[in-house]
């Protein structure tokens, strides 16, 4: 065992919680939690000291699964990243397809049709519940509730992957979205399909619901841990579920009015406390706020083209200039910067990952806490590594 | 949201040392920008921060740009006196003369930052910054003690691009490992010959084992001849 440094560089005004001292009694212990661990979610480290139970400093460390994508997308036409896209957070593969469209879409000035802008509503409303769904069911796996919530919630996830694989061709890597519109267009009988797979998942919510939200276990693991201040939410960068979770109303769809979230009705779900059992509620809720999103979507789907007929698809070259285009994806703020020179491909092209950022303020809500929830505050967090490595 | 021009005369009239330009975007996004000098960075991140009106509480991304030395030739029309034999006869004559005249530009590393405001729900705000050059001068002053947002995004931008940022609390690289060398978002990054090779246990084993293969011919075979008389 090592000495440990339990006073890192703070200088003042650095937005930190005060320092948690040892309590002088034994040795402090250095683990290093991961890279592979079954609660972290891939390949993730979390270098820990702890003095008992109690953790005294936690570094993060990150990069395993790190390919450069950024790279790879500027030496690449700028269509040629979109199935790349797929597979930053490959979980919601269409809301990463969405942001990046949107992006380059501010780049050149297009229009989308209208009936483009209600597929892709649907797509991201079906892949965020989706997301939630396995979300909450991971974070029950790592409480120690092995299988049934995450069966639950798998289960409902299929429906909907089928949904997409009818669609795109793909369960997971869909690449379905393209700069002015959308690459096939949905069948009647896809409409109809998905109006079935809507009309069943208030049943799914509510039967998850009654196995989760007063469960005991889950209240006393939950209620009053991993707590995140709002003003170190906002300060931090954090967005999502997480920065609401802290009671900050600040929803992208809402806020950014982009496609056509104007003309939902909907509400945004906020926390009180900000700790794990408000962001396990603020999901459920926005799950509900999803189908409601949905069944409005599904009625008012209007016929019509699915590409914007001046849409440049060979010979795609961006006049010079940047764009910073950002939608509200399932794990927080997805936004794509992209500067163009002229030339086919984007000069620079940069994914602010919402995992990544996400994670700055990892150590603050585990400090002081034990081992065993430092598993629950990061499974609430909720990350996928493809996006955090890039 | 105010304009860029009023948001440049805010900041001018809070931090009168700030030397600002303004960006234009041509682009249909037209988002400008702000460029501020380092120098007064902190002060003028500081004050769009705290500024009431402004608000500009939530950074939300952060990120590098590299601009490379650009080598540009010009055509420069040249007069020069040039002895010549004419009729028999030396003479100087006047002679023009098409030359190509190379320069380069230095280049420089930038950084980018995009803020929004949660309180007042607008944005978004872009302002950069420049480094002097690419090599020995990459420095920028860091505005993770304004935004929190900002510490892993810089550890980012100091390990792909090389952006030293002074003041930052804990500037390490974040996704290469600690090893590494280069910089790979850079432009004239070179990829490596061979990305599989990484000094294992097994190197030194096999060095010893070659040199003391040579050293064994180099005596030739003293070893084995000894073994043989055994």
């Amino acid at each position: 065992m090592s000495a440990v440094e339990t006073k890192s560089e703070r200088a003042p005004g650095w937005n930190r919680p005060p320092v948690v001292e040892p309590d002088g009694e034994g040795e402090l212990l250095e683990v290093a939690m991961g890279p592979h661990h079954p609660s972290t979610h891939g390949v993730f480290r979390m270098d820990v000291a702890l003095d008992g139970e109690r953790i005294i400093r936690l570094k993060p460390v990150f990069g395993y699964l790190h390919r450069n994508h950024e790279k790879i997308a500027e030496q690449a036409s700028y269509l040629a990243s979109m199935p790349y896209t797929d597979r930053l957070d490959y979980f919601c593969s269409l809301t990463n397809n969405w942001a990046y469209a949107l992006a380059v879409e501010k780049l050149v000035g297009q229009e989308v049709p209208e009936r483009a802008e209600y597929i892709r509503v649907i797509l991201a409303e079906l892949t965020r519940i989706q997301n939630h769904a396995s979300t909450i069911g991971f974070l029950l796996q790592e409480m120690g509730a092995s299988g049934t919530p995450l069966m639950y919630a798998f289960r409902e996830r299929e429906k909907i992957l089928d949904l997409f694989e009818q669609l795109t061709g793909s369960r997971m890597m869909c690449n379905y979205m393209r700069f002015g519109g959308c690459r096939v267009d949905v069948s009647q009988g896809w409409l109809d399909g998905a109006r079935k797979v809507v009309a069943g998942l208030p049943g799914f919510v509510d039967e998850f619901e009654a196995l989760l939200t007063s469960n005991e276990i889950l209240m006393a693991r939950c209620q009053g841990i991993g707590i995140l201040p709002p003003d170190l939410a906002v300060n931090a960068g954090v967005t999502g579920p997480m920065l609401r979770a802290s009671g900050v109303n600040y929803d992208v769809r809402k806020v950014d009015h982009y496609g056509i979230y104007d003309r939902f009705k909907f509400g945004i779900p906020l926390g009180d406390h900000g700790d794990i059992y408000d962001r396990y509620m603020v999901r459920v809720l926005e799950m509900r706020e999803s189908i409601g999103i949905l069944e409005q979507a599904l009625r008012a789907i209007p016929g019509g083209p699915i590409m914007d007929a001046k849409a440049k698809i060979r010979g795609f070259r961006p006049k010079p200039g940047e764009a910073y285009g950002r939608i509200e994806a399932p794990k927080g703020e997805l936004g794509f910067y992209l500067i163009s020179d002229g030339g086919p491909n984007p000069y620079r092209y940069r994914v602010r990952p919402p995992s990544l950022i996400n994670l700055t303020v990892l150590e603050d809500m585990c400090l002081g806490q034990s081992v065993a929830d430092v598993v629950l505050i990061f499974g609430s967090v909720d990350i996928v590594l493809g996006e955090v490595d890039r | 949201m105010k304009t860029i021009e009023e948001i440049k005369a805010a900041i001018e009239a809070a931090v009168p040392d700030a030397a600002m330009e303004i960006v234009p975007n041509p682009g249909p996004s037209a988002q400008h920008s702000l460029r501020l000098a380092p120098h007064a960075a902190v002060a003028v991140a500081a004050f769009l921060r705290d500024d009431p009106e402004l608000a500009f509480d939530f950074l939300s991304n952060v990120t590098g740009v590299d601009w490379p030395d650009k080598e540009i030739a010009e055509k420069v029309k040249v007069t020069r006196q040039v002895f010549k034999v004419v009729d028999g006869v030396e003479q100087a004559v006047e002679e023009t003369v098409d030359e190509t005249h190379k320069r380069t530009e230095p280049g420089c590393l930038e950084a980018v930052y995009h803020l929004f405001s949660v309180a007042k729900k607008h944005g978004p705000l872009v302002i950069r910054m420049r480094t002097a050059n690419r090599t020995d001068h990459a420095e920028l002053p860091s505005l993770t003690l304004i935004w929190r947002a900002a510490e892993f995004q810089e550890r980012e931008i100091f390990d792909l691009y090389g952006i030293v940022f002074t003041g930052h609390p804990d500037l390490r690289r974040i996704l290469m490992w600690d090893g590494f060398k280069d910089h790979p978002m850079r432009k004239d990054y070179v990829e490596p010959d061979d990305y599989e090779y990484e000094p294992t246990a097994h190197d030194h084993v096999l060095a010893r084992a070659q040199e003391h293969k040579s050293r064994e011919e180099g005596n030739g075979g003293a070893r084995a001849q000894e073994r043989a008389g055994q």
